[in-house]
């Protein structure tokens, strides 16, 4: 079995400090790490490996330092591991950032099933998975807490949703987005940590994945941040008591208020 | 924070270990402490990280490092509980009879099962012999192609939990300590048993255990080298092992140096933290010192050994000696320094300064411990004249 996971190498969030004046994360000196999520999904390459043999390759978008997340993954159990990077690639958003990890997955060529984490604990889309498989063409299934099964062709999984789980049924290949309730990532061993020093890591360009210029990077987004800030936090409610009658007249003023102005 | 220049491979082995024993070790170290576990779990972290193949040849599927690769991770497991650590370090114990005499064929078996994870235990002291080899009552008789075991050891360290047991006994009384042998015994031989757990002051996440042989009857392959070199055999596994004893006291004592520490900075009493008074910043400067004396002499005992020096056992036994004399110190001051607080089993360093009380006691006291330095001492006094 093929499998692909795609990884992103975010600042690590536990000691992430924010510029008040720009409201922008500080990354200088800030440890980078694998997406949290991501590992779930790296893990669970590595187990559908071990269940059915085949090989995982690692996938990642980013700078040339996001080198060190691919080599994490080599000593935790990846077999090929690749960048993709070009500065050609500055200023993605979701749309770019899928459409280029897709164009990587092509020249990839043969897999059975592309793994991501839910999201990237930076930005926080849950957009780039779905944005993969839809450049691909092929199902997505996002939220996976279970793999249950795979075989002749077809996968059978457990969707997460908020009041409990779905199961689901879906034609190999498939793109699935996992949720952290799917295992336990394991810690890497010395002989993985060893021959992560060694492993090559294969780097492709815009050029190498014959990516489409007016697709990629800032020119390829058609999103753009206009302003970052932190959302005014709800408060509480008012609550209305008495008998229905009075609540109702109650609610009624207050719309009328609120409409009227 | 003193640096030993250690190899890329060393660096990455101490790294690891000490992710293993914060992440997967220190939140459970309570927990088996009070129920008295023998923590499988851990062992399969271990293994499944190559932890346990580190001292073993690449030959049998090994990491291919020494007694300082061994030490280093010994250092970092005790880090995280003194207990827990040694389902890993008296492995090493009870392998490194087989590492240092086992034949091909003995090697290629067990030391490939120990890369894999599997537990081993040494078993020399009985009731009336722990330093004094030489009055072991358990006996091994020729019988044709086998040999048959009878007799009991005491306070064996992983016993009942481990698959491979050496075993020092008797194959002829009447030459004394040069009447020993050693054997490999497997767990499942008939014959072979175990007492019920000993409940213990500390590491009480290992288990101690009798090992108990009635007519056990083992094949003379299982022999380790040949007949009358039972002694020999437990003598230079100490050398090797002492510092892996060293180690587990650095460790546990540099959790009570963090731990009191960070405990001092974040206790207030009259308005300032309590590590803002010179009382207690002497206590810690001592401390800490007394830590990284311990680790220099432990890590340069280490580097001897796999250097292949053959003046071994003084130093071997010097590192023993002072890391474990350190551990009960540091832990016993750490309790004092968390004040009340230390005396509860809610805080962490209580259960240190019970874990530290063994490394002044097991593989040799530390009264033999200095007689085997005065010993060397007053040997290489009479050779140099």
């Amino acid at each position: 079995m093929n499998i692909i996971v795609c990884i992103k190498q975010v600042p690590n969030t536990t000691d992430v400090k924010i510029n008040p004046e720009t409201n922008t994360l500080i990354r200088d000196g800030v440890e980078s790490i694998i997406n949290p999520f991501d590992t779930y999904a790296l893990e669970e390459g590595i187990r559908l490996k071990e269940r059915f043999g085949g090989k995982v390759t690692v996938v990642t978008m980013g700078p040339p330092q996001a080198e060190i997340a691919l080599r994490e993954a080599v000593s935790l159990g990846a077999d090929d591991v690749i960048l993709v990077s070009d500065r050609r690639f500055a200023g993605s958003d979701t749309w770019a950032t899928s459409y280029t990890l897709s164009q990587a997955i092509k020249k990839i060529g043969e897999y059975d099933i592309i793994i991501c984490g839910k999201q990237a604990s930076d930005g926080d889309t849950a957009q780039v998975g779905p944005g993969i498989s839809t450049h691909l063409e092929i199902p997505q299934v996002t939220y996976v807490k279970k793999i249950e099964q795979i075989d002749s062709g077809k996968a059978i999984v457990e969707r997460m949703t908020e009041e409990g789980y779905e199961i689901i049924e879906t034609p190999l290949p498939v793109l699935l987005t996992v949720v952290k309730e799917i295992n336990s990532p394991r810690l890497p061993s010395l002989k993985g940590k060893m021959k992560s020093k060694k492993c090559e890591i294969i780097k492709w360009n815009a050029d190498d994945i014959s990516a489409s210029l007016n697709d990629i990077g800032l020119d390829g987004s058609p999103t753009r941040v206009v302003k970052i800030f932190t959302p005014p936090q709800k408060c509480g409610g008012e609550m209305l008591t008495g008998e229905p009658d009075e609540i109702a007249d109650k609610l009624s003023d207050i719309f009328k208020k609120a409409i009227v102005g | 924070m003193m640096n030993y220049l250690f190899t890329e491979e060393q660096q990455m082995i101490k790294e690891l270990c000490r992710q293993i024993a914060v992440e997967k070790i220190k939140p459970v170290a309570a927990e088996y402490d009070e129920k008295e576990m023998f923590p499988w779990d851990i062992v399969k972290v271990l293994a499944d990280a190559d932890i346990f193949g580190i001292y073993i040849d690449q030959k049998y599927g090994g990491m291919g490092g020494g007694i300082l690769e061994m030490a280093i991770a010994t250092e970092e497991l005790s880090w995280g509980c003194g207990g827990i650590a040694l389902a890993f370090a008296a492995t090493g114990l009870g392998t490194f009879p087989i590492i240092l005499f086992g034949n091909e064929a003995q090697k290629e078996k067990y030391l490939s099962m120990v890369a894999k994870g599997t537990v081993a235990a040494f078993c020399l002291t009985e009731a009336e012999a722990g330093s004094d080899a030489g009055g072991i009552k358990t006996t091994a008789i020729k019988d044709g192609d086998h040999y048959i075991l009878n007799g009991t050891k005491q306070w064996i360290t992983n016993g009942g939990e481990a698959d491979i047991y050496t075993v020092v006994a008797m194959t002829n009384k009447s030459k004394g300590a040069r009447g020993a042998s050693a054997f490999i015994v497997e767990k499942g031989t008939p014959g072979l048993s175990f007492s019920k757990k000993e409940k213990k002051l500390g590491i009480r996440g290992s288990s101690t255990t009798e090992v108990i042989f009635e007519d056990c009857k083992i094949h003379k392959d299982q022999l380790l080298d040949k007949e009358g070199m039972g002694f020999i055999v437990a003598m230079k596994t100490f050398d090797n092992s002492r510092p892996g004893v060293a180690a587990q006291a650095v460790g546990i004592a540099q959790r009570a140096v963090d731990e009191a520490l960070a405990y001092t900075h974040t206790r207030h009493q009259f308005g300032k933290p309590v590590s803002s008074f010179q009382g207690v910043q002497f206590m810690l400067a001592d401390m800490a010192t007394q830590v990284e004396a311990a680790r220099g002499l432990v890590y340069n005992a280490a580097k001897m050994v796999d250097a292949g020096e053959k003046d071994i056992a003084g130093v071997s036994a010097m590192c023993k000696l002072f890391a474990s004399d350190v551990a009960m110190k540091v832990t016993t001051d750490a309790v004092q320094l968390f004040g009340g607080y230390g005396y509860m089993r809610e805080y962490p360093v209580e259960k240190l300064m019970r874990d530290a009380k063994i490394t002044q006691i097991y593989e040799g006291t530390n009264q033999i411990q200095r007689s085997v330095i005065a010993a060397n001492m007053i040997k290489s006094l009479a050779k140099s004249k």
